[in-house]
């Protein structure tokens, strides 16, 4: 057990590192050497409040205010929207508020996740 | 802190614009007072999951903080149209949520649970035809 937490801090990424993995573009982030200590993938707000972790990063196609409101409620750590969806100009400023970074990428939820899980814990990794 | 701490606030059925807007109100206040972030949190999801049961479904609610050495309590109380069966409601997955709702992230019938499972103290009343009370209470650990 010990072992598995050593694992998942050293191998946290930055919010520069997801940009890359996930060829996404920032809409807003005030620091992207900001890491992040946990992944998830959800469109269900209420998901994310049951299950979300502090300091998580959210992947969602869900660009309503309530996704942002959810995020900063739930104390996560950014938001990537995917399938090429982009916050509007009141989104951006509710995170700009809320100092939540906001990504957009064109990937699918699927292959977005894939490319972060396989980046954390693929096998192409020495983090041992 | 050794005062108790009180503020109302209001909440507008249908106005999606702003449905979560008095929950993080709410939590920046907790922060501000310097209260655990954990807690605040908890009280925050808490808050967030009925503000968004009262626009989803009622006409009108007034939320009443209180903030204690010993906990932060919640009581919402709103003008709606109650719930028939609220052992039902309390289920996870059970829902009379609109499309609209679920477009939104909410109504999957996480609600009232989620708020059960951030309280320390959590009781619902609700009349049909006339509104829902809901107290939450979160403890100082």
């Amino acid at each position: 057990m010990e072992r598995a937490v050593v694992r998942v801090s050293e191998v946290s990424l930055t919010l520069a590192e997801v940009r890359d993995l996930l060829e996404a573009q920032v809409c807003w982030a005030s620091d992207l050497s900001m890491r992040v200590s946990a992944i998830g993938a959800a469109d269900l707000m209420s998901d994310v409040l049951a299950f979300g972790r502090p300091g998580m990063l959210l992947l969602t196609g869900l660009n309503t205010p309530q996704t942002v409101r959810t995020a900063a409620v739930a104390d996560l750590a950014g938001i990537v929207f995917v399938r090429g969806k982009r916050p509007d100009d009141n989104l951006v400023v509710m995170a700009q508020q809320a100092n939540l970074p906001l990504l957009s990428t064109s990937l699918t939820m699927f292959e977005a996740a894939g490319r972060l899980y396989g980046a954390l814990f693929g096998s192409g990794r020495t983090d041992e | 802190m050794s005062a108790t701490f009180s503020r109302v606030f209001e909440i507008h059925g249908r106005d999606f614009t702003n449905a979560g807007r008095v929950s993080t109100e709410i939590k920046d206040l907790l922060k501000r007072m310097g209260i655990d972030a954990a807690l605040v949190r908890r009280v925050a999801i808490a808050s967030y999951e009925a503000e968004m049961n009262v626009v989803m479904y009622a006409r009108h609610a007034v939320l009443i903080l209180t903030v204690t050495p010993a906990a932060v309590a919640l009581e919402i109380a709103d003008e709606g149209p109650g719930i028939p069966d609220v052992d039902l409601a309390m289920q996870e997955g059970w829902s009379t949520a609109t499309s609209e709702m679920r477009e939104m992230g909410f109504g999957a019938g996480m609600g009232l649970p989620n708020i059960r499972r951030n309280s320390d103290a959590f009781t619902i009343n609700s009349m049909v035809g006339h509104g829902t009370r809901l107290s939450i209470r979160v403890d100082v650990m």
